[in-house]
């Protein structure tokens, strides 16, 4: 049976966004929106700000101008509670290296307000980490770290998903696991956006795309052929 | 949501327990502060005696020195896997963070205190049974407005390059007040004449200073860590 899903809000709505660095510009009035029970695949070169995006809807960031709305309140608005709704893996993992498996999760779940210490066997166990609990991550390799950081980034059962390039690292049964437990929130009511250049695995896993180029949106293709060329057809469209 | 004590203490907790298994922190601090102590200790001993009323600032110097060595040494952590990123993003109140860090930077240096006093006073020949209470509580004040201001601006240069330099730079000019404050206090207590009525107006000035320090800070974290 798939867990129930936290948070009171079924979209995220982004509107008009833009975020400077200083006089960099990394997003240009970005729109776009995210329903629950979807998977979006954000795609885009490297340093087209996805990650700044991702940091955005994380609440970590803000918006130089622009909204974005969770359900009807904006991060400010949301607070601690909007917070407690969101689960990021970001390209580090969020783990200490010191701590082990175990502690790392049951810190976090304790940071998250997670009474139920079961939901820490759980998570290790969809780890596959359930022998190797009381290991210290710094032992782990990229792929049981990775693993691990995704399990810590949804041991409060977020409703949205943010993860930015999930697949590195992971050898093929781990990606195949991976794919197999973001369609499991898909279909628990999670909103999962997911940045990766791994066409082949977003292929089929993602419901829709979107594409950033130099910090602005440009439109990808829906559902016609294969995510790869999409995704070029719609990047060579963007360069002038 | 965990409320902020709660969230605090979780925080702590876990910075002990990496502490407890690394030990990196406290070996580098504690042979820092012992080196400084000894190499004082030779320049300001001639024949076995003391230069008179040299050994409270000798304290205080090597817990300035040691206490910064710490405080990069801490948030460095959080850097390298950007758990600090993670913490921020746990919906506990930002004040949680900082007052986690600054508890578990206070245990720390309390236990460097607790091994480098006793030294101090053998080589020094400091006199720390005169008023042993009076003496605690000024190191306590004084640790806690040292690392008030250090545990915020130890956050707020987590990104900058420069950090390691930056830090000393930045955080001894505000906390200027706390030395003297110490260093004032605790001779008072060492002089051959005692004054510890004397060392008492310095225990309130520092408990002041703790106040306003701790307030400032608890309310600048949650604004200059929003990137």
């Amino acid at each position: 049976m798939m867990p129930d899903v936290a948070g009171d809000f079924t979209v995220v709505q982004v509107r008009d966004v833009t975020r400077h660095y200083g006089r960099r510009r990394a997003l240009s009035r970005v729109s776009l929106e995210c329903r629950a029970g979807s998977i979006l695949g954000l795609l885009g070169p490297n340093g087209a700000g996805k990650s700044t995006l991702l940091g955005i809807l994380s609440t970590l960031l803000r918006p130089t101008s622009g909204t974005v709305l969770y359900g009807e309140r904006t991060a400010h608005e949301g607070g601690d509670g909007l917070r407690a709704a969101i689960g990021v893996l970001g390209h580090d993992l969020f783990l200490y290296a010191d701590l082990t498996a175990r502690e790392n999760l049951t810190f976090f779940a304790r940071l998250y307000g997670v009474a139920d210490a079961g939901r820490i066997t759980t998570a290790l166990e969809r780890a596959g980490l359930a022998d190797r609990a009381d290991d210290r991550v710094g032992a782990f390799s990229r792929g049981l770290r990775q693993r691990l950081g995704l399990e810590r980034a949804l041991i409060h059962q977020p409703r949205l998903v943010l993860l930015d390039e999930p697949f590195t690292g992971l050898d093929d049964d781990s990606t195949a696991r991976l794919t197999a437990r973001l369609a499991s929130l898909r279909e628990a009511g999670a909103i999962v956006v997911v940045a990766t250049h791994d066409f082949e695995t977003a292929d089929g896993l993602v419901d829709r795309a979107a594409c950033l180029a130099n910090g602005r949106l440009v439109p990808v293709a829906e559902g016609r052929g294969r995510l790869r060329e999409r995704y070029r057809a719609a990047i060579g469209s963007a360069v002038p | 949501m965990t409320s902020v004590i709660a969230a605090a203490w979780q925080i702590a907790r876990k910075d002990l327990r990496v502490e407890a298994r690394s030990r990196e922190l406290i070996y580098t601090t504690i042979f820092f502060a012992f080196s400084c102590v000894l190499i004082f200790a030779f320049a300001f001993v001639r024949e076995g005696q003391p230069i008179p009323n040299a050994s409270a600032g000798i304290l205080w110097i090597t817990i300035a020195f040691s206490g910064t060595l710490a405080l990069g040494r801490t948030f460095e952590r959080e850097r390298q896997s950007e758990t600090l990123r993670a913490l921020l993003l746990a919906p506990v109140e930002r004040v949680a963070v900082y007052l986690g860090k600054l508890l578990a930077l206070l245990v720390l240096l309390f236990a460097v205190e607790a091994l480098i006093v006793p030294i101090i006073g053998l080589l020094f020949d400091a006199p720390l049974g005169r008023a042993p209470l009076l003496l605690l509580a000024l190191l306590v004040s004084g640790t806690i407005g040292f690392g008030s201001v250090g545990t915020l601006f130890a956050a707020m240069l987590v990104r900058a390059q420069s950090r390691d330099v930056l830090l000393p730079v930045i955080l001894y000019p505000i906390v200027v007040p706390v030395f003297i404050g110490g260093v004032q206090g605790t001779s008072a207590i060492f002089a051959d004449e005692p004054a510890l009525a004397m060392a008492q107006t310095w225990l309130a000035i520092l408990i002041f200073f703790d106040a306003v320090f701790v307030t400032l800070a608890l309310w600048t974290f949650g604004p200059v860590m929003t990137e």
